[in-house]
């Protein structure tokens, strides 16, 4: 950090057209990306062995029902066929229909979907706070007593793999004390309460795995600005410890922060599959399995779109923050 | 009739409701006396988005259980897998090609429509058409002829005799949909009607008031949902969360059993993983081969160490030794590493690599290779063991290469196993052997009246698939359940789990 005066205050003129035109871009670019990852996917997904008609007959089918069903699905004509029909659907928010569901995948996703946006929601609520207060605390107490034990605790919960988390959660909470269900029973007719208590354990376990990630990156970034000499300026000038970490320090801190937390909450949504098979959580990850293993792939591409589109809206909204934060990236 | 063995028992299944109990061995629980109300939680191990309310798609155990609770066949199999009555009240044939079925009246549908003999017209000629996808077409194919009769009268002209329609009939497949219905929503005359349905999710049963059996179904209530993880489902069951649990690990008995409050059911079943030789490939084609494989099995080992003993040891032949037909009279091949290398060198493989590809799909299958591989380096044949992934394994492994592993689901009738597994044009004939003898017996003993002369067939034709054929099949797994003890009503049925997925109408929760 060469310069050390950042411009928190002052904003530049022409701010808010720099601003269109850089999100613009970055927006224009990942749509780009998602075109790419469509056709990866497409590509890749056709490699699977064997279809989703041979897949829903099973072990029991016979050649001449599986030719049948292959026709009946669409499954006979040439790829390249399949997928711009497939992307016209797409362009048309229109993912065509599950081949083993019998219904849009629409209206399967929209089932699902709201369930993952809970669960990462709620898993975000807790996590990000609780991150963000571990981080600053450690960098703060650099080198102290309160910095030890926030690293250990963080770096263990980094080692430990969520499926152990999760499972001694359940043979806790479940099993030993009977205080929370040991599956999550999330459905429309299930008051909030009983949400809230299926997604307790669920939510503890995501958050344990992310919080780690988030707060060990928060404390680096708190750090390097710390180091940094406007810090010492401040100090010398005499303004309040809190005020220097919260006014010089936190908008400086904030862009490599809020990446931090989009990389680890766009975990969240497509990364829960460990999670979402021990408390059997209706959620998109384990309708995306379920997909790849019924060769479902209008579903499954869906699945793919939807993960890949929440990951580069949320390395978007990280830009956008960092940027609005850092008059400096603008140029 | 005389003619047909299915009209004799059905004296016994007069009385449905309480000819499954009298077999149960524990004494108390026929005693007691059910109670009407409750609602429970049932988790099976396997859902997906293809789960069904079509009785012609099911394949897997939440489609079994579903279709069980919300619709019903003409019949169903009881405790040793003999057809009894349900929507039907007799099936009679003179020549076992012409079958008159008398259906039962005062059945309705859940949406209040009459059970007629239409519907069963409707329901069992939908297997014919391609665009249903019926897991069943193969056996739809030998129906001639499905006409009604009467308003209540069906009668049914197969392509060839078969005595065992009735049991043929039991399968939850050909369970009867309201006439007219081509995409099946759950409108059965079964004693639970579908209150919601989330494929890959869940479902809600609720109690049919208007059910024919009076008195049933004796709960209000049945919620089904899968829980893919075994360690997940048996916890979930220790922790309240569901009252009934299938495919539990023998490993987790010792925990359930713990707990006080819960128990497990060992159904002995027909399931089994069997090592298939191709009979179309080198080296497996060489019945010196498959002679010495067979011989380097260490059945009771498989079934202490991979089951721990909730199996049957079995002997290289389809049918369990609980059947009716199985033959006792066949030598158990056994352990003997020193037939097996006579045959290993009578077959000129000492030191040959051979490979053999076993995946998690098969039940078993990786470890039973292990133990193969072991005794087979013992006895001078190296074999390589390839394990593959679950998925895509049926489709892409099984059957394709000499040495795989197959897996083969409990099935109602000798006839329905020998006929798709062994018959020489089987639809899975796995080793793809050919047996002339073995395919004309097929065909006597489906037309053949005399009871005691089926079962010298089936006897016959046992012997011929343990000493030709190239399939080795250690053990029968046992299905073992774990359920909540407040559950009442609860006998293994050999043909899967929750007796043989049927326990809706039977169980009551004891409050």
């Amino acid at each position: 950090m060469a310069n050390a005066f950042p411009q928190v205050a002052r904003k530049a003129p022409r701010g808010a057209s720099v601003i269109l035109h850089l999100v613009a871009r970055r927006a224009a670019s990942a749509l780009l990306t998602l075109l790419l990852v469509s056709i990866v996917v497409f590509t890749i997904s056709g490699l699977l062995p064997g279809d989703a008609a041979q897949e829903t007959l099973g072990q029991s089918a016979t050649p001449a029902q599986v030719a049948a069903l292959r026709h009946e699905m669409g499954l006979d004509r040439p790829a390249p066929a399949r997928y711009v029909q497939w992307l016209g659907g797409m362009l048309r928010a229109d993912p065509g229909q599950s081949l083993v569901a019998n219904m849009p995948v629409r209206d399967i996703i929209a089932e699902r979907l709201p369930n993952s946006l809970m669960l990462a929601g709620f898993t975000a609520m807790i996590a990000v706070p609780l991150a963000l207060a571990m981080g600053i605390a450690a960098a703060v107490h650099r080198g102290g007593k309160v910095d030890r034990v926030l690293s250990l605790a963080t770096l263990s919960m980094v080692a430990v793999p969520e499926f152990l988390v999760a499972t001694l959660g359940v043979l806790v909470f479940s099993v030993k004390l009977l205080w929370l269900p040991s599956i999550a029973l999330v459905s429309s007719e299930a008051s909030l309460g009983d949400t809230i208590r299926s997604c307790a354990l669920p939510v503890m376990t995501l958050t344990f795995v992310v919080v780690a990630q988030m707060a060990r990156m928060t404390r680096a970034a708190m750090i390097a600005q710390l180091d940094a000499g406007y810090v010492e300026m401040a100090e010398l000038k005499g303004v309040p410890f809190g005020r220097i970490v919260l006014w010089h320090v936190m908008p400086n801190a904030i862009g490599p922060i809020v990446n931090a937390a989009a990389l680890s909450l766009s975990y969240l949504l497509g990364g829960a599959i460990i999670v979402e098979t021990i408390f059997n959580f209706p959620g998109l990850a384990s309708l995306m399995v379920n997909a790849v293993t019924s060769r479902d792939m209008p579903l499954l591409q869906s699945c793919a779109m939807i993960f890949c589109a929440a990951y580069l809206l949320l390395v978007l909204i990280a830009d956008v923050v960092a940027i609005l934060s850092n008059p400096r990236q603008r140029a | 009739m005389s003619g047909s063995g299915f009209s004799r028992r059905a004296a016994l299944a007069g009385g449905l409701a309480g000819a499954g109990l009298l077999t149960f061995g524990r004494a108390q629980k026929v005693l007691a006396v059910p109670r009407r109300g409750g609602s429970i939680r049932v988790a099976t191990q396997s859902s997906s988005t293809a789960d069904t309310l079509d009785p012609a798609k099911a394949s897997v155990s939440t489609d079994y259980v579903r279709i069980g609770m919300v619709y019903e066949g003409l019949t169903t199999p009881d405790a040793r897998l003999r057809p009894v009555p349900a929507l039907a009240e007799s099936l009679e044939s003179r020549d076992r090609q012409t079958w008159i079925i008398k259906l039962r009246r005062g059945v309705t549908f859940h949406d209040g429509g009459d059970f007629t003999a239409d519907d069963v017209v409707f329901s069992l000629l939908r297997h014919k058409d391609p665009a249903t996808a019926s897991k069943l077409a193969g056996i739809a194919a030998d129906f001639a002829s499905v006409r009604a009769s009467g308003r209540h009268e069906v009668t049914i002209r197969l392509t060839a005799p078969n005595a065992d329609l009735p049991a043929i009939l039991s399968q939850p497949q050909f369970a009867i949909v309201r006439k007219g219905d081509t995409r099946p929503r759950g409108n059965g005359t079964g004693p639970f009607r579908v209150r919601h349905f989330q494929p890959g999710v869940r479902t809600v049963g609720e109690r049919f008031a208007d059910y024919w059996m009076p008195g049933r179904p004796y709960l209000d209530r049945i919620e089904l949902i899968a829980i893919p993880d075994e360690v997940s489902r048996v916890n979930a069951l220790l922790a309240g969360d569901c009252h009934m649990v299938n495919a539990v690990n023998p490993r987790s008995i010792r925990r359930i059993e713990a707990s006080g409050s819960h128990r497990v059911m060992a159904t002995p079943s027909g399931l089994y993983t069997d090592l298939i030789m191709r009979a179309d490939a080198a080296p497996t084609g060489n019945p010196h081969f498959v002679e010495a494989i067979k011989h380097l099995i260490d059945r009771p080992l498989v079934k202490r160490a991979l089951f721990r003993g909730h199996a049957t040891i079995g002997n290289d032949q389809p049918i369990p030794p609980f059947h009716p037909y199985y033959n006792p009279n066949i030598p158990q091949t056994a352990l003997d590493l020193d037939r097996a290398r006579w045959h290993i060198a009578k077959a000129g493989l000492k030191g040959v690599r051979v490979p053999v590809y076993c995946s998690p799909a098969a039940e078993g299958s990786v470890d039973m290779a292990s133990i193969i591989q072991e005794f087979g380096a013992q006895a001078g044949l190296e074999l390589a063991v390839n394990r593959v992934p679950a998925d895509g394994y049926w489709s892409t492994h099984w059957m394709r290469h000499p040495m795989t592993f197959g897996n083969v689901n409990p099935r109602p009738t000798a006839d329905l196993l020998f006929s798709q597994f062994y018959k020489s044009n089987g639809d899975w004939n796995e080793t793809g052997w050919k047996n002339e003898r073995f395919d004309r017996l097929l065909a006597d003993a489906r037309s053949q009246p005399d009871e005691a002369l089926r079962k010298e067939i089936y006897g016959e034709m046992q012997r011929i698939v343990h000493d030709k054929a190239g399939t080795a099949i250690p053990v029968f797994i046992s299905l073992i359940d774990g359920y909540d003890n407040r559950i009442k009503g609860l006998h293994p049925i050999p043909l899967g789990a929750f007796m043989g997925y049927r326990f809706s109408q039977h169980v009551w929760l004891d409050a």
